[in-house]
């Protein structure tokens, strides 16, 4: 049984709001995304290969990752760690170096739910509307591109 | 983004077939599994040559197959026909939830390696093990 993941896109305004539940608890959600040897078994889409450049999880860090597809295409991504609080807080900026000077906020808080479980939530703010709906649709863009492969496979056999 | 326009035609029949009450219910039927074209044409008031051409149709834009044994000839679901839909619809969302489910999975395995950990050497956390594995 998986927990759902809200995502919300207002019409119109430059946000992203991600809301995920944990059943593990705050401390345990908030190492995996501090420690760049666990960061790689998870982020980013399935099959892509991570490699972390820089990964310092602190207030005034910075990070700078690359996701290889399995074509063998880089997608780098950069950004500085503006403050961390442990088991609380993240706040960061962020870079797709394919758009370069196109940066996000995110805000990431990591609310303990008691019992060993937590809600992370994740609040982007993009430059303009633009942007946010570029980020969203490249995703959907590169689904597209995948989804239509598939879908090729599917018909050819 | 390349877009081979025949695989574009292909996207486009999919789901013209599935803007169809009647082509929609044939595929719901066979999510529950395989049926010949008498068991599908049985629940609707349309004759079954009527029924045939809806299966052509699912057929032809990749959302079922039909194999031929014998005189049956039973038509399949493609479920990852319809998956492919999906994903086409939504990326954004199903590349959260699939890293979300790896950090489930990562969790979870953490959890197992700590208690491991702790029982048999207290200095050495879960995390610290999985650093030196993975640069290994």
């Amino acid at each position: 049984m998986t927990n759902p993941v809200t995502i919300t896109a207002p019409e119109g305004l430059p946000f992203i709001e991600i809301e995920r539940e944990f059943d593990a608890p705050v401390a345990a959600v908030f190492n995996a995304h501090r420690d760049p040897a666990l960061v790689t078994q998870w982020l980013g889409p399935n099959g892509y290969e991570m490699n972390i450049e820089r990964w310092d999880f602190v207030s005034h860090g910075a990070y700078r990752y690359i996701h290889t597809d399995t074509d063998g295409a880089d997608w780098a991504f950069n950004g500085t760690f503006h403050s961390v609080r442990e088991n609380e807080l993240a706040i960061q900026t962020f870079e797709f170096e394919g758009y370069p000077d196109v940066v996000a906020i995110e805000s990431m808080t990591f609310e303990d739910l008691g019992g060993g479980r937590m809600k992370l939530h994740i609040h982007s703010v993009y430059p303009t509307v633009e942007a946010r709906d570029g980020m969203v649709a490249s995703g959907m863009e590169r689904g597209v591109t995948e989804g239509y492969a598939r879908l090729d496979g599917l018909v050819a056999a | 983004m390349i877009v081979d326009p025949s695989s574009d035609d292909r996207l486009d029949r999919a789901f013209m077939a599935l803007a169809d009450p009647v082509r929609r219910r044939i595929i719901a039927r066979l999510s529950r599994g395989p049926a010949t074209v008498n068991e599908l044409a049985d629940p609707f008031e349309i004759s079954k040559q009527a029924v045939s051409k809806h299966i052509q149709v699912l057929e032809h834009a990749g959302l079922v197959t039909r194999t031929r044994d014998a005189q049956r000839r039973p038509v399949h679901l493609d479920p990852a026909a319809l998956e492919a839909l999906t994903a086409w619809i939504d990326r954004y969302r199903l590349i959260h939830e699939q890293q979300f489910r790896s950090l489930d999975a990562l969790l979870a395995e953490s959890t197992t390696a700590e208690a491991s950990a702790e029982a048999s050497d207290p200095a050495t956390g879960a995390t610290g093990r999985r650093t030196e594995e993975e640069r290994s």
